[in-house]
């Protein structure tokens, strides 16, 4: 074998990728798709069922009105028309853990097609046409038990939780995305992550891609640089963080470009990204054989949403995205460069829900862009996965604008909470790091620092008030930081009569 | 008290009413009954002799208590085995279902069990309603109270024959080309197909989705049309149920007036194929509604001709999906889980073990009609025969109220005579078909007995969606005319069974 990978400059230099995304999202209704049963995550095994979900003979599915309408709010957030009039289909394939052993789904006539959105990646805009958003249910849960991996692979059983069978899914399809090679990732992970804001501001889904409600399969070719003929695709599943979008795709484009220098061939298949190596392996080979046969579900009627419905939902959806960037700019006062840092670091749905909480936004952007997204990125995390939220941010910046900490002990603050050493206030009396307020020992300090210094009282005497600075930082280093820099000065400038 | 058995279900419930007699009476009838001559019949899978008696016994109660019940309340009733009932074994007429007790009741169980209709138990059917004669039955023919020697139809073959046999008054079928008509017209008895959408789904182990309907069984119309009363109506379980009010199907079944209904003799339904004697019974009754003031005219359904073929690829494809969900996961027979086989094999060890030939067969024909490649030329073009039925339907409809026709080409035929040659069988269903592809209402009325083999022969009647009404106008019509001839319905006529305990 060579090299599993090339670097990613030099694959970028010889092939231009191409890109497909995939994204399935659970909603946030009640109930789910076709019955009645609960749909919170989380219960135990097997407790949130019903003839229905189950697949039991006879039981027969029903739509839920809610999907559908958030089927609808997501196409047209998505600049999706709106069918008609559309069907469900059965995709038949036979796994354990879907109870009917088809899945009811769209085929032909989803719900919402031919659509667009933009996304904005290092201050430039791209365009991301939209196939298709189409309804569809999720299947149960299996968990592989008694092999090494959790792989099916060697295991002994599977044990099947029929909890999530029957969730409404929402499947959005990208047309092709091209793009200049060395944005492509970040454009995929930047759809991603606008894509989540979206649906959050929609409320449609919870979007936690921790607990499965978000996840993305990547498509992935190569054709030479310049070509128009299209490669053979891989798809890569289960893509579960954003920043794992931008990875993955870069790994698939380092493989597939050693396969091809090789004189290899792209196997069209599916491929497992493993987030701890940060590789993609071959899954399931998919070809002409994959044959899922469908056809018009019969169990259901026809959806038909009326013209008036439509537009009643479309004057619910919140401002689209470019737009509000733009607003949200102006209203914060930030510079292009400035806004463009606040996007590209992923933390701007963060940011407004801190300015929300009454933080001025120039803060809000300090501690976002300059502890949170820095520390996520060296972590490898997503920002939505660290312990620290708007609430605890717009909890720091209070105590600092109380007086209570200042930027430097906050910044400790932060620490001891990606830590997980508990709420701000239990970090701050653990590693006691609140700023000394009590004039005693600041002017215990100030005495210290005077005697400790006659050269700089001489100087300040001599009529140079100026030279009062270094006597703060000797009093400031004597408190270990921890006091009030400005208190400092006025006690300070009390004592040397200036 | 052993005529009971012979009552009617009006009959029953006027001596319920009167005190003559409680559920608990009426039913221990049935149960003896069934205990005297389903040796030889074979209509019942299983027999709930508990819970009939308990339900029985609860009416009993309630009426004592004066409260005010259903017209059918404390009857007894036979259940097509392929309707869910809670706690009751359900098995479809499959090994693959053996054992199985559903955790819920269907919609039709509900409400038979809100009227107070006593459930006797299961009866027979071809596996999976996929026959014509119940010899597709993993659990053994259902035979013909008429003669023992031959089949009583099917699928429902163990619903009609229940009734014929006299084991209950009343029995629910299902149709999905014919499998309560044919068994109907076989048994001397009356089937009735509602409209699709009119009766629920829910709770009906699928066959094909979109032509399956759950329909009444009984020895006269107005019992017929009683039962279709309670079973009837819009089901939110049921997407495909249709929201109005049922048709007034009593109000027909006891009025019967055909005089200026204007009936249309379909052109292509007779002829060539159709033996003598239920064409000689079947023009008869025509002249019969003619005397009683009806317009008869004959009517061409250029289409119906490829029903048959359409049916037999749109009812293959839809099983094959419907059944998918046989797969030894979650319930019914598992095989090969030894601890060595993969989840996949066990499914498919199961599927072999569990399933019939002609349930093969046909999920081999579906699962092929659907095939990329094929759908179009299979699939999609027997959808579009579908709609040009429908199409000949509306057109008929212009002219006439509702269509007539024999319900079967023959009479009943011997066990074991077209068990294997399956197209011979298929054509069973040739002038119950397009009704079920139309979604139209349909029923079989006694209409006498073949001259050359003295077995019942059944009229075919077609009305448009949720005219179900229509069907019991011509079917009380033709009861009461043919009843003055023969001084009582066609049953009457129906040899004595030989009781062995």
């Amino acid at each position: 074998m060579t090299a599993d990978v090339v670097a990613i400059d030099d694959a970028l230099a010889q092939y231009d990728p191409v890109m497909g995304l995939e994204v399935h999202v659970e909603l946030n209704t009640k109930s789910k798709m076709f019955c009645g049963c609960p749909t919170e995550f989380g219960a135990p095994p097997n407790t949130q069922t019903c003839p229905v979900c189950l697949g039991l003979p006879g039981a027969l599915p029903v739509v839920n009105r809610r999907g559908v309408e958030s089927a609808i709010k997501i196409g047209l957030a998505l600049n999706c028309e709106i069918a008609e009039w559309c069907r469900f289909a059965r995709k038949n394939y036979f796994y354990p853990d879907m109870p009917k052993n088809f899945q009811t789904s769209q085929y032909d006539e989803p719900i919402a097609f031919n659509g667009w959105t933009e996304v904005v990646v290092d201050g430039e805009t791209y365009r991301i046409e939209i196939e298709r958003a189409h309804m569809e249910e999720d299947t149960g849960k299996s968990t592989h038990v008694g092999g090494a991996t959790g792989r099916i692979q060697g295991a002994s059983h599977s044990l099947v939780d029929y909890n999530r069978a029957g969730i409404p899914l929402i499947e959005i399809v990208t047309k092709t995305i091209e793009v200049p090679p060395a944005k492509a990732a970040a454009v995929a992970r930047a759809f991603v992550s606008q894509l989540r804001d979206l649906l959050l501001a929609l409320d449609v889904s919870d979007v936690r891609m921790d607990q499965g409600s978000l996840r993305c399969d990547a498509n992935v070719s190569l054709k030479p640089s310049g070509a128009t003929a299209l490669g053979t695709r891989t798809e890569t599943k289960n893509v579960n963080s954003f920043r794992s979008v931008e990875r993955a795709i870069t790994y698939e484009i380092t493989r597939q470009a050693a396969v091809l220098n090789a004189g290899g061939k792209i196997l069209q298949e599916t491929r497992h990204w493993h987030e701890d190596t940060g590789i993609t392996t071959s899954g399931r080979e998919k070809s002409d054989a994959d044959d899922y046969r469908y056809f018009p579900e019969p169990d259901l009627v026809p959806v038909a949403p009326s013209r008036e419905w439509v537009e009643e939902l479309r004057a619910t959806l919140p401002e689209a995205p470019s737009l509000r960037r733009v607003r949200l700019q102006t209203d914060w006062g930030f510079t292009d460069l400035e806004m463009r840092d606040v996007i590209n670091s992923g933390a701007l749905e963060s940011i407004v829900l801190t300015i929300d909480l009454g933080v001025a936004a120039a803060a809000a952007k300090k501690w976002w862009l300059g502890e949170l997204a820095r520390f996520a990125n060296e972590s490898g995390t997503d920002l939505d996965a660290l312990p620290v939220g708007p609430a605890e941010v717009a909890e720091v910046q209070k105590l600092v604008d109380a007086g209570t900490l200042n930027d430097k002990l906050a910044r400790q603050v932060f620490e001891g909470l990606l830590a997980g050493e508990g709420t701000p206030a239990e970090v701050i009396e653990k590693r006691g790091l609140a700023l000394v307020s009590d004039d005693g020992p600041l002017l215990e300090a100030i005495d210290r620092a005077i005697a400790a210094n006659p050269g700089v009282v001489e100087k300040v005497n001599s009529g140079k008030p100026a030279a009062a600075g270094a006597l703060i930082g000797a009093v400031m280093k004597d408190m270990r930081g921890q006091a009030d820099a400005a208190k400092v000065r006025e006690l300070l400038n009390a004592k040397l009569g200036i | 008290m052993s005529d009971l058995t012979r009552k009617t279900a009006v009959e029953l419930s006027e001596l319920m009413v009167s005190k003559q007699a409680s559920s608990v009476e009426v039913t221990q009838a049935h149960l003896d009954r069934i205990g005297a001559v389903d040796g030889s019949v074979k209509a019942f899978l299983h027999v709930d002799t508990e819970g009939a008696l308990a339900q029985a016994a609860a009416v009993d109660a309630k009426r004592a208590a004066g409260e005010k019940l259903g017209p059918l309340a404390g009857v007894p009733l036979a259940l097509k085995d392929v309707l869910t009932q809670e706690g009751v074994p359900t098995t479809a007429g499959s090994k693959i279902l053996e054992g199985w007790k559903p955790p819920y009741d269907s919609t039709v169980v509900k409400r038979l069990k809100a009227a107070g209709i006593v459930i006797l138990g299961k009866t027979n059917m071809d596996e999976f309603a996929m026959g014509s004669s119940t010899e597709n039955s993993a659990y053994g023919t259902t035979h013909n109270p008429w003669d023992l020697a031959r089949i009583p139809g099917g699928s429902g073959g163990g619903s009609s024959a229940a009734i014929s046999a006299y084991e209950a008054p009343l029995a629910i079928g299902t149709d999905t080309g014919g499998s309560i008509r044919q068994p109907g017209a076989f048994t001397g008895t009356v089937g009735v197909k509602p409209t699709y959408g009119g009766t629920s789904r829910y709770g009906l182990i699928a066959l094909a989705s979109s032509l399956d309907t759950p329909g009444p069984c009984a020895r006269t119309t107005l019992d017929a049309a009683l039962l279709h009363e309670v079973i009837a109506g819009w089901d939110p379980l049921d997407s495909t149920s249709i929201n109005q009010d049922v048709p007034p199907v009593v109000a027909a079944a006891r009025n019967g007036d055909v005089s200026g209904l204007r009936i249309g003799v379909v052109k292509e339904l007779g002829g060539e194929g159709y033996q003598p004697g239920v064409e000689a019974r079947f023009h008869e009754a025509v002249e019969l509604l003619t005397k009683l003031g009806a317009e008869v005219v004959e009517v061409s359904c250029p289409h119906f001709q490829y029903a048959l073929p359409a049916y037999y690829l749109i009812l293959p494809s839809e099983a094959s999906s419907n059944l998918a969900k046989f797969d030894a996961m979650r319930y019914g027979l598992r095989v090969g889980d030894d601890g060595t086989n993969s989840a996949e094999k066990v499914t498919s060890l199961s599927r072999e073990a569990g399933f019939g030939d002609e349930v093969k067969r046909r999920i081999i024909l579906g699962t092929h009609a659907l095939s990329s490649g094929y759908y179009d030329a299979y699939y999609g073009q027997a959808q579009k025969v579908r709609t040009l039925i429908a199409q000949d339907f509306t057109k008929a409809y212009e002219q006439v109220d509702v269509l007539v026709s024999p319900a079967t080409p023959t009479t009943a035929f011997a066990i074991g005579d077209r068990i294997d040659d399956p197209i011979a069988m298929y054509k069973n269903d040739l002038c119950t078909i397009p009704s079920n592809l139309a979604g139209n209402a349909a029923a079989s009325f006694p209409c006498g007995l073949a001259d050359e083999d003295g077995l019942p022969v059944g009229f075919h009647v077609m009305a448009p969606v949720m005219r179900d009404d229509l069907l019991y106008t011509v079917g009380a019509a033709l009861e009461s005319a043919l009843a003055e001839q023969w001084g009582g319905v066609l049953m009457t006529k129906a040899p004595e069974l030989e009781v062995t305990r």
